[in-house]
């Protein structure tokens, strides 16, 4: 039962490594960009997992309740979710230019054209 | 755009509730979950449906860029605002305790103004990322 | 076992199921739906997980902004990934796998999922949820934590996110609308 216990944190590093395999193995650069928000949501799962009292309810105080889940977790993810999307759309807007640029959004072909990367 | 009847009806009916939602997210975020990350990206999601229903035109029209830049920028300045005020008011900088006669009076007004900063901030920025993406043209 | 861990395996099992496809599959705008599916799933286990305020957003965020941000710049890029001549699978395999066993190796100590002994609520956690409601007043302490204890942290990720803004619109622009081309310019 110990994979059972340990299962959220498995499946997390899973995602992550499945997000960096995209990154390194892609050429596509839009596609490296969705590689690396699955990393980041996978560092989300692991985060909130972390957080995760048993028989513990959300953090919201109600009457006659002792147990709650941890806040500090969700604080933290909360504002990483939104940081995130911001530094996210900035990656993307790098690529438009970057295609705008080279007319193409493929690393190989990049390499082509420009010797000096 | 003109044969998405069943879209539109749909749209015109939903972005009023989502909109609604969002200020619900935003004000009643000390007693139920939400806040301003939240309120800010629903609200911003609600426009957006907007925009892709109607137009990017139309949605300008209707919620300009420059207000939008402005207020951006007015959300970041109303969150450092409340700690310098709180500077002035001889607590540590964020220290909302200061703001009222009561220290769990100041830490509400504190909060809501903090939280109202922040959902004008991450409102008007996502919409403004939604803008400067869907209005860039094509080989522009 | 309760229902909320048997909606947890599930939900990570597709989340798992889905990340094969994406890296599996070549057209692009396939790789931008499944990920808003991907983040949706993801808000889901957050529910389950007691993070409503988390859930909130990343359904809000992943589901619909980041989804059309992808879907804009796709717009303006290629549809397709073309296949790759100068990547190595096996060279990011060994990479991942390498990298994969090491972090496996090293949850291998923590403690069990939803153990309330573990270190993580020891520490300042305790604090936040008996004291926040006497302190801070407000029933919500994800709210109290966000804007009062961590006020300086939200503060920066505040700014972080006006300067991302700033970012996009130097490197993108912003264009005029075109009724009012004719008039003063809005921005």
């Amino acid at each position: 039962m110990r994979f059972l216990q340990l299962y959220n944190y498995e499946i997390a590093i899973f995602l992550a490594m499945v997000g960096l395999y995209i990154v390194v193995s892609s050429g596509n650069l839009v596609k490296k960009i969705a590689g690396l928000s699955m990393f980041q949501i996978s560092v989300f799962i692991l985060y909130i997992s972390m957080g995760v009292v048993e028989g513990g309810t959300v953090p919201i105080l109600i009457e006659g309740v002792q147990r709650y889940s941890n806040p500090l977790p969700h604080v933290l993810i909360l504002t990483a979710i939104v940081v995130g999307v911001a530094t996210t759309a900035v990656a993307l807007s790098l690529v438009i230019r970057i295609n705008e640029a080279y007319g193409t959004a493929e690393e190989d072909e990049i390499h082509e054209q420009d010797e000096s990367f | 755009m003109l044969h998405h009847t069943v879209l539109r009806v749909v749209a015109k009916l939903l972005v009023p509730v989502i909109l609604l939602f969002a200020f619900y997210v935003q004000f009643h975020g000390d007693y139920s979950p939400g806040g301003g990350f939240q309120a800010g990206v629903i609200f911003a999601a609600g426009i957006i449906l907007y925009a892709l229903i109607f137009g990017l035109d139309d949605t300008m029209q209707a919620v300009p860029p420059g207000v939008l830049k402005i207020l951006s920028a007015s959300g970041v300045l109303l969150y450092a605002g409340v700690g310098i005020e709180t500077l002035l008011l001889g607590g540590n900088y964020l220290d909302y305790d200061f703001l009222a006669h009561e220290p769990t009076h100041g830490q509400h007004l504190g909060i809501f103004l903090v939280e109202l900063g922040v959902g004008v901030t991450v409102a008007s920025t996502m919409l403004l990322l939604y803008y400067a993406f869907a209005g860039r043209e094509q080989g522009q | 076992m309760n229902l909320d861990s048997v909606i947890d395996i599930l939900l990570l099992a597709f989340m798992a199921v889905i990340a094969i496809a994406i890296v599996r599959i070549r057209d692009l705008f396939g790789i931008a739906m499944l990920f808003s599916i991907f983040s949706l799933l993801s808000a889901g286990v957050f529910t389950v997980m007691d993070a409503a305020d988390v859930a909130f957003t990343e359904a809000a965020v992943g589901a619909g902004i980041s989804t059309i941000l992808m879907l804009a710049t796709l717009t303006r890029t290629a549809r397709k990934e073309k296949p790759s001549n100068s990547k190595n699978p096996a060279v990011a395999l060994i990479v991942v796998f390498v990298t994969g066993a090491l972090l496996v190796f090293g949850t291998s100590d923590l403690p069990r999922f939803g153990d309330p002994q573990a270190p993580v609520h020891q520490h300042v956690a305790p604090r936040y949820i008996e004291e926040s409601p006497k302190e801070i007043g407000i029933p919500n302490m994800v709210t109290s934590v966000l804007a009062s204890y961590r006020g300086y942290d939200t503060l920066g990720e505040t700014t972080v996110i006006f300067t991302a803004g700033i970012a996009v619109m130097a490197l993108l622009g912003m264009r005029r609308s075109r009724r009012r081309e004719d008039d003063e310019e809005i921005d």
